[in-house]
């Protein structure tokens, strides 16, 4: 239930619904598109990546000197959990072909494609299978299927989302292989939304200028992945799931080759050695080290790990400058604070409004625009709705939706977000959402070609933890098509390097020089990394911990 | 959510814990109440899920929270309330406190998933004989659907699959979360979850109809029809594309 000091706010949304409604009918777009020169002039001040403290030099590693996001340059200038000289490498606990490092979208589809072409694999994970930001997804997946959006339209729009710094081969392997990964999926089960006629039923998301998002109702990241998790599941011969036996660094052979990874186990708090021939990291993002303070949409394990050890082992990072933030993250009740409202809600027609009710920018500008016109809107011009305990708001008027598209369409669509708003007695059919923008998505990553292979022989990369195919931006959609996309290349790739690859002696030794450099470069810290979990201990009670030893900030 | 009666009032219950001193946020106090995680008593904010309550309290969660947000089902809890005999369940992540909740979390819910491979199942009832043959034991009690913390039909959609309507398992189980509170509570110890996931691959897979636009564009792209266009534009200089980009037409 709202509080009653913004019923006044709330009738004028209901007042100026009907004039709104009409536009929208019109056609054209509710509001003017943003020019390029505005684009960049409101992301310059008010975009939090542009904000002075929100990055800094990197001194160490294969990036040195590079400016990048400051919470990330943190966590790369920490010491590693282990000690080297503690492993005996001649004697692996597990040897395998693959070892895939994380259990969401891109790891699931790497195991299954490497499983095809007879390699057997160790999924590591740290929760269970399926704990990920894949299960998350509510808006859905692009992929150019329809006759007037042909792939190369898709690229356009990918690269002008990305403000042109993406990699043209990955982002033309994204685009290419949407529709194959339509068809792939839907092979393996999954429920797509159709038309009545059985063409696939797609809309619009920010930043498309065709429609070609596919969906599953809302619930399309918990459809594909279980799909997923339910295939890989069905093949135990060949594919180890290991939970909660994160991996928390990488082990190299004597030339450098990657050759598996270190794994803990979470609840024993034993380490174990994985002996593979190729290594695929899938951690996914970083939503979990709250960068800049900001409230997150990601899963509880998203911290950035896979980030961290392939750096370690000498891997290269892309576009590590650039976060999204989503512009529709929830902003009351403040239980649900930061929880995503998908873009689709946006694609079927809500529109942000001001605390007067009124439009003030186009709803499917890219992200990172949008978010920083949310911003600008509340800070600068004061036009926001503030929550009782202090943070700021737009409307995103959902009842509208309701009108456009028919009563019960919401219900219909969007169970999920219903449900979650309903909990606290706020019905979005006939009240609009209180939204801000949320810490959404990892834009940069671990650098990775068509073929996810890194800098490092025999360590592949995909999902969320790579970087180079949305450029600086994300693009909605294209993470659940990205981790598709590349979880398969992965896996195929992989698997076909581990049939003829011989590994020399293994090795931790980067990860002593890894620390020699740190030394050198005299950074002084008690930082360790990967964080593996956040912890949300109120500080009264630590200070209470007398004997308890944070590892990160796990205790 | 599972309908639940209001719990009587009861009078104020005084915890053997130390009592934190007033509580604030932003100058306002927080209204806290009593909870017992796992038997012992904690004071917390009265507007607490249940998950920030026991992460209030001091423990670090390892098992039982993933997404925090009602997608994955890591978090299924049991509690029951005082003065009343009920035992509820719900999502850590999504449910609140009440004054006097005794809850504990299922770290995990064991269950069993038959292996099978879906190019060799028809889509019919056989598929859940041979795999889920104790579903065919369901007495019709409808404890699975007062457990769901979905509000799904899940007695419907088992009672779907033992007449092999595949489209209806499908339709009611689609929001499932597979967090295993159903199964905890059937007698028959039917496993809900991965029957529904199973019926909802047996019709993508088979029963969806398929699209001729897809089709059609797998040909395209397989006769390689955009190679062209992707040489243009992948030799093209920033400001080539930046032009082409804010000058295109939106459906
Ligand atoms: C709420 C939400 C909604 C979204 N909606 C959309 C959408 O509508 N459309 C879209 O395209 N994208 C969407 N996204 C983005 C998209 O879902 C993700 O970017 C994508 O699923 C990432 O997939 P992934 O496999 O790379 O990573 P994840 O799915 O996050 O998987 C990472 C896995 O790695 C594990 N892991 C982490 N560290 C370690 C370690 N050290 N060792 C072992 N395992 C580890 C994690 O536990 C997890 O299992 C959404 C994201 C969120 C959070
Ligand atoms: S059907 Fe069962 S497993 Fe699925 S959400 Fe409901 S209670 Fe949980
Ligand atoms: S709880 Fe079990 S026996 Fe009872 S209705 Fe549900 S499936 Fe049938
Ligand atoms: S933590 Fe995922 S459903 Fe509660």
């Amino acid at each position: 239930m709202y509080p009653a000091y913004m019923k006044g706010s709330l009738d004028l949304v209901e007042q100026t619904r009907p004039k709104r409604l009409e536009i929208q009918k019109s056609g054209k777009p509710v509001y003017p598109p943003m020019t390029a020169e505005e684009r960049e002039n409101v992301l310059q001040r008010f975009h939090p990546d542009y904000k002075k403290e929100a990055r800094r030099v990197i001194h160490i590693g294969p990036n040195k000197g590079e400016s990048i996001t400051t919470e990330v340059a943190d966590m790369l200038e920490a010491h590693s959990r282990i000690e080297p000289e503690l492993f005996d490498l001649t004697q692996p606990d597990y040897e395998t072909d693959i070892l895939i490092i994380g259990a969401g979208g891109a790891g699931c589809a790497a195991a299954i494609i490497a499983m095809q072409k007879g390699a057997k694999s160790i999924i590591s994970t740290k929760l269970r299978l399926g704990d990920a930001n894949s299960m998350m997804s509510q808006g859905g997946m692009q992929a150019a299927v329809t006759p007037q959006d042909p792939p190369s339209r898709h690229y356009l729009d990918v690269i002008g989302g990305g403000h042109f710094d993406n990699k043209p081969d990955l982002v033309r392997a994204l685009t290419e292989d949407g529709p194959d990964v339509v068809k792939w999926l839907e092979d393996l089960g999954v429920v797509w939304d159709k038309n009545p006629d059985h063409t696939m039923y797609v809309l619009h998301g920010g930043g498309t200028s065709r429609k070609r998002m596919h969906s599953c109702r809302d619930y399309t990241g918990a459809i594909i992945l279980r799909t997923l998790m339910d295939e890989v599941r069905n093949h135990s011969d060949k594919i180890t799931i290991l939970e909660f036996m994160p991996t928390v660094d990488l082990i190299l052979d004597h030339k450098g080759r990657c050759a598996g990874g270190v794994l803990y186990n979470l609840e024993t708090e034993e380490y174990f050695t994985v002996k593979a021939k190729a290594t695929i990291i899938t951690t996914g993002g970083y939503g979990r080290l709250h960068i800049r303070g900001f409230d997150t949409t990601n899963h509880y394990g998203a911290t950035g790990d896979g980030l961290i050890m392939a750096y370690r082992a000498g891997a290269k990072l892309l576009y590590m400058d650039s976060v999204q933030y989503h512009p529709t993250g929830a902003s009351f009740p403040e239980q649900i604070a930061g929880f995503l409202i998908t873009e689709k809600i946006r694609g079927a027609g809500g529109q942000p409004v001001n605390k007067h009710g009124e439009l003030f920018v186009f709803p499917r500008e890219p992200r990172d625009v949008e978010s920083a016109a949310f911003i600008r809107e509340c800070l600068e011009r004061h036009n926001g709705t503030q929550t009782p305990s202090g943070r700021w708001g737009i409307w995103l008027d959902s009842p509208l939706i309701e009108i456009i598209q028919g009563a019960g369409y919401l219900a219909k669509n969007f169970p999920a977000m219903v449900r979650q708003f309903i909990r606290y007695q706020i019905d979005i059919t006939k009240e609009p959402m209180l939204v801000y923008p949320s810490l959404h998505y990892q834009n940069g990553g671990i650098e990775i070609n068509a073929k996810s292979e890194t800098n490092i022989p025999g360590l592949y990369v995909a999902g969320e933890a790579s970087g180079g195919v949305h450029g600086r931006n994300r693009l909605m959609g294209n993470s659940v098509l990205d981790y598709n996309v590349f979880g398969r290349r992965a896996g195929k790739h992989a698997a076909e390097y581990s049939k003829h690859v011989t590994l020399g002696k293994l090795s931790l030794e980067h990860i002593t020089a890894y620390e020699n450099e740190l030394k050198k470069a005299r950074i002084k810290t008690d930082r360790i990394a990967p964080v593996l979990l956040p912890s949300y201990t109120p500080e009264d009670v630590r200070k209470r911990q007398l004997t308890a030893h944070y590892e990160g900030t796990l205790r | 959510m599972t309908p639940k009666k209001k719990a009587p009032a009861r009078k104020k219950s005084k915890s053997p814990m130390p009592v934190k001193s007033k509580v604030e946020k932003h100058g306002v106090p927080v209204k806290m109440v009593t909870v017992f995680i796992m038997g012992k008593s904690h004071r917390v904010p009265a507007e607490a899920t249940i998950m920030g309550a026991i992460e209030y309290a001091g423990y670090q969660i390892k098992r039982g929270a993933g997404c925090r947000e009602g997608f994955c089902g890591a978090c299924a809890t049991v509690y029951r309330l005082p003065g009343d005999y009920k035992i509820y369940t719900g999502l850590a992540c999504t449910t609140l406190v009440e004054e006097g909740m005794w809850l504990s979390q299922l770290p995990v819910i064991p269950s069993q998933k038959p292996v099978y491979d879906i190019e060799k199942l028809e889509p019919d009832v056989t598929a859940f004989q041979v795999l889920y043959p104790e579903i065919f034991r369901c007495v019709a009690c409808n404890t699975c659907t007062k457990a769901c913390p979905q509000s799904l039909e899940v007695m419907d959609y088992i009672q779907a699959a033992i007449r092999g309507d595949i489209e209806k398992v499908m339709d009611l189980s689609f929001d499932c979360l597979s967090c295993g509170l159903c199964a905890i509570r059937c007698p028959a110890e039917i496993v809900h979850y991965n029957v529904g996931i199973l019926g909802r691959r047996l019709y993508g897979r088979y029963l969806s109809p398929k699209s001729p636009e897809l089709e059609k564009r797998l040909r395209e792209i397989k006769e390689k029809k955009f190679d062209k266009d992707y040489k243009k534009l992948m030799a093209m200089n920033r400001d080539e594309l930046k032009k082409l980009y804010y000058a295109r037409d939106t459906e």
